[in-house]
């Protein structure tokens, strides 16, 4: 091995720490993984201060392409680019077989298991799960019960979040089942490479991740209703002030279809139509990037103002094609979580290929009891949000911080669970300091029509302060562009 | 797709207007800069403010019509929705919402533009840089212009970026002659007379016209000549006919090439106006050069309006599917 070339250079003085290193590997880093040493000796080659210069230019080019969210002040809206960090984090190719046959699986089983809740439900009457998990989740929609949807797709766009423990193994931390956002970072992330470090990417074999737009298209042309040959397909968005504005306009664009607002279209005859010059025109199918809650005011909340009256009836009918489905936030709760691999099991009758990681129910009495024994050691965190809001990190917290969860946890035992600390991985990152690790998980994106295709890529986020886990967006985390290598 | 939102034609169309609107905006500052160097100065000022029927809006916030207040009421004041300012972020409000339409260069360059005139402080802007500032605003918003026309897809959104964008500046020549109307022409007698020459030179240079009046009128410089000239003069491109000449066509591609169905009741208007502009200098001197001027705008108005309410969804749009 040239060991000694390696670590010399730009990346001389990077010490993981004794974590998992996505670019060198396990925390011995006596045999550094084989596929990413061309890109080792690359960056050892290259200077700090070109480094960092052509950083730079990367994240002026976000900021004045406005590939932006949006963070709300009191005052007013913020855009704010995603970091981008400039070191890239490879994935070998027999690693991603795993990743890929593991979500593939996954969603597989979500689809299956949210088709047998809103019709046979064998799932309760075999007692593999307590009904209640589903029933007492707000994003049951007893609407959807006995509704047909196409090839039984429920969850058409599936965002599953992976992180890597100090043993290099990935577990699945969260299912993202309803409207799961980022992949137009995972896309612009690589033009960013390709653009400002061309020497760096130049002949290595990585996978293209720039037709996810024309495969999410095809998709979504698949489920259209019976008897139209050439559907019209919309993304409905919230609009400009939504934080992920940005995307939806990314993913109108590479599909090639009309980025609605819900003013844009209206509903005669439990059809639904799009307001253009020529008058009304037909939709068969919407991509919709808001909250079933918001989609109808006639059938959901009736004071929201950014769906379209009648919408659901038309969606009843089987005269528009909805993705995702409505009701599919039942799967991707963190209490249903805790059930996935044995959900996995009953209805594939096959071994998860990606673990979960260990996460007690406060539900069940063994659960909780052990949760309130080690609070100390574990992060509790309530079912049904997201963000990384409400999470006790245990051995982070003060004692009064883990004397308010208890009583948390005691007042409604249903609505936490606890999971073991789970040390991420590092991927050496460009800081003030120079080159230092830093924590990162994995969003990777499934698009299912007829059947499930897996972006070769995905969405490497990454906690920026030292020590952090939380990788956020909203937080203060950044990106890196992932390679998956052939 | 092939079906433009009404809600994008009309964003389409807007965008155009507050570009065009910003772009006139500096070149009426920057020409009453130049005709403030004398003893009228301060009158100069306050009938920018009359011009736009800006005064009640303007003594809200400001005490009193001085160069400075003024200057910074249209300029950096992002309270006056009719600001440069104002203009340059509600187009780029507009872009943004119009991405999955236009060019990612038209965007990024509308977004760099707005982010650096935001960061401008009232230095900048002070009567000594004014001229600098205004040819800043002016090199902008004809980058603009000039990305559009290199990059922007030739369909519908083209024909209402261009209605847009040509009504507002055959609405903006219009006041550009209008604003020094009363300065310049003491009296109708001077209509045809070669009094301040230097004042109607200074008015040509604002509108980019000098050179190409000096290609036509050789010699000699009269009120009436500039007038007629930047009212109707076909080969200049910011003559109020060449303008409407232009609103012309788009609407008959509209109609013709594109079937659209509200184009035709647009077309009615145009012609009212179309025969209000058949006429030469010395008919609309005999009617009155500043009566004159309110009516083209009264029509372009009209046809705004028309446009508005068939094209772009501004009233229930048609209920007939096709």
């Amino acid at each position: 091995m040239n060991e000694v070339a390696e670590r010399t250079g730009l990346l001389a003085d990077y010490d993981p720490g004794g974590r998992y290193c996505e670019l060198f590997g396990p925390p011995s880093m006596q045999a550094p993984i084989p596929h990413t040493q061309a890109l080792r000796e690359r960056l050892a080659r290259m200077s700090l201060d070109d480094l960092r210069e052509r950083a730079h230019d990367a994240e002026l080019e976000l900021y004045n392409f406005g590939i932006t969210f949006t963070v709300y002040t009191q005052k007013d809206a913020i855009d704010r680019i995603l970091p981008f960090d400039a070191i890239p984090r490879p994935i070998p190719p027999d690693e991603w077989q795993t990743l890929e046959t593991g979500v593939r699986q996954r969603v597989t089983a979500i689809n299956r298991f949210l088709r047998d809740v809103y019709h046979e439900r064998h799932v309760f009457s075999d007692g593999i799960v307590p009904p209640d998990v589903v029933f007492s989740n707000p994003n049951y929609r007893p609407e959807m019960e006995g509704l047909e949807v196409p090839y039984d797709t429920y969850a058409h766009i599936d965002g599953s979040d992976l992180i890597r423990d100090d043993d290099g193994t990935f577990y699945v931390l969260e299912d993202n089942a309803r409207c799961p956002s980022g992949v137009s970072y995972m896309v612009e992330n690589r033009h960013l490479m390709l653009r400002t470090f061309p020497d760096l990417i130049e002949d290595q074999p990585v996978r293209s991740v720039s037709n996810y737009g024309q495969r999410l298209r095809a998709a979504l042309g698949e489920i259209a209703p019976q008897g139209v040959d050439d559907p019209t397909v919309v993304l409905l968005s919230p609009g400009t002030y939504n934080s992920a504005y940005f995307e939806h306009i990314f993913l109108a664009r590479e599909m090639g279809v009309a980025l609605v607002e819900g003013r844009d279209l209206v509903t005669e005859d439990d059809r639904v139509y799009v307001k253009t010059i020529r008058g009304l025109q037909p939709v068969h199918v919407i991509y919709r990037r808001i909250n079933d809650d918001a989609l109808d005011p006639r059938a959901f909340d009736p004071n929201s103002l950014l769906g379209v009256p009648g919408l659901f009836q038309a969606y009843r009918k089987g005269n528009v094609a909805l993705a995702n489905a409505i009701g599919t936030g039942v799967a991707d709760d963190k209490a249903l979580y805790a059930y996935m691999p044995r959900l996995i099991r009953y209805y594939l009758d096959e071994d998860p290929i990606l673990p979960n990681v260990q996460t007690n129910l406060c539900r069940e009495k063994e659960g909780l009891q052990y949760t309130l024994d080690h609070l100390d050691e574990l992060v509790v965190k309530p079912v049904g949000e997201a963000g990384g809001y409400g999470i006790t990190v245990g051995p982070h917290a003060t004692k009064e911080e883990l004397e308010t969860c208890r009583q948390q946890i005691l007042d409604r035992p249903h609505n936490w669970v606890s999971q073991p600390m789970i040390s991420l991985s590092v991927a050496p990152t460009l800081v003030d300091g120079g080159i230092e690790p830093r924590h990162v998980d994995l969003r990777t994106f499934a698009v299912t029509g007829r059947d499930t295709w897996v972006a070769p890529g995905g969405l490497s986020r990454v906690a920026l302060r030292k020590g952090s886990l939380i990788v956020n967006s909203s937080q203060g985390g950044g990106s890196k562009d992932t390679w998956v290598l052939e | 797709m092939s079906n433009l939102l009404s809600r994008y034609a009309d964003a389409i169309f807007w965008m155009a207007r507050y570009v065009e609107r910003a772009e006139d905006l500096a070149r009426v500052l920057d020409v009453t800069e130049t005709f403030s160097r004398d003893s009228r100065g301060g009158q100069n000022w306050r009938s920018i403010l009359e011009l736009y029927d800006d005064v009640p809006a303007f003594f809200r916030e400001y005490g009193e019509a001085s160069a400075a207040a003024v200057i910074r009421f249209y300029t950096l004041d992002d309270r006056n929705t009719a600001s440069i300012l104002s203009n340059l972020g509600m187009a780029r409000s507009n872009a943004r919402t119009l991405r999955p339409l236009i060019s990612t260069e038209m965007w990024t360059q509308l977004n760099i533009f707005y982010n650096r005139l935001r960061a401008l402080g009232p230095q900048e802007i002070a009567e000594p840089r004014l001229a600098r500032f205004c040819s800043m605003i002016k090199e902008g918003c004809q980058t603009h212009t000039g990305i559009t026309e290199g990059t922007f897809y030739r369909d519908e959104g083209w024909c209402f970026y261009q209605l847009g964008k040509q009504l507002e500046r055959a609405d903006q020549t219009t006041r550009l002659l209008d604003s020094k109307y009363h300065n310049v022409l003491p009296s109708p007698e001077d209509v045809g007379s070669q009094v301040d020459v230097s004042r109607w030179n200074a008015l040509l240079r604002s509108a980019a016209g000098y050179h190409a009046f000096r290609k036509i009128h050789p010699r000699g410089m009269t009120p009436g000549d500039v007038a007629g000239f930047m009212l109707f003069h076909e080969g200049f491109p910011r003559s109020v006919a060449a303008c409407v000449d232009e609103v012309g066509e788009r609407l008959t591609q509209l109609r013709s090439a594109y079937n659209i169905p509200g184009a035709t009741a647009a077309m009615g208007r145009l012609d009212d106006l179309r025969t209000l502009l058949d006429t030469d200098i010395d008919g609309v001197i005999a009617f009155g050069l500043h009566e004159y001027l309110d009516r083209v705008q009264q029509y372009l108005n009209a046809l705004s309006i028309e446009i508005g309410r068939d094209l772009l969804g501004h009233a229930p749009v048609s209920t007939s599917a096709t």
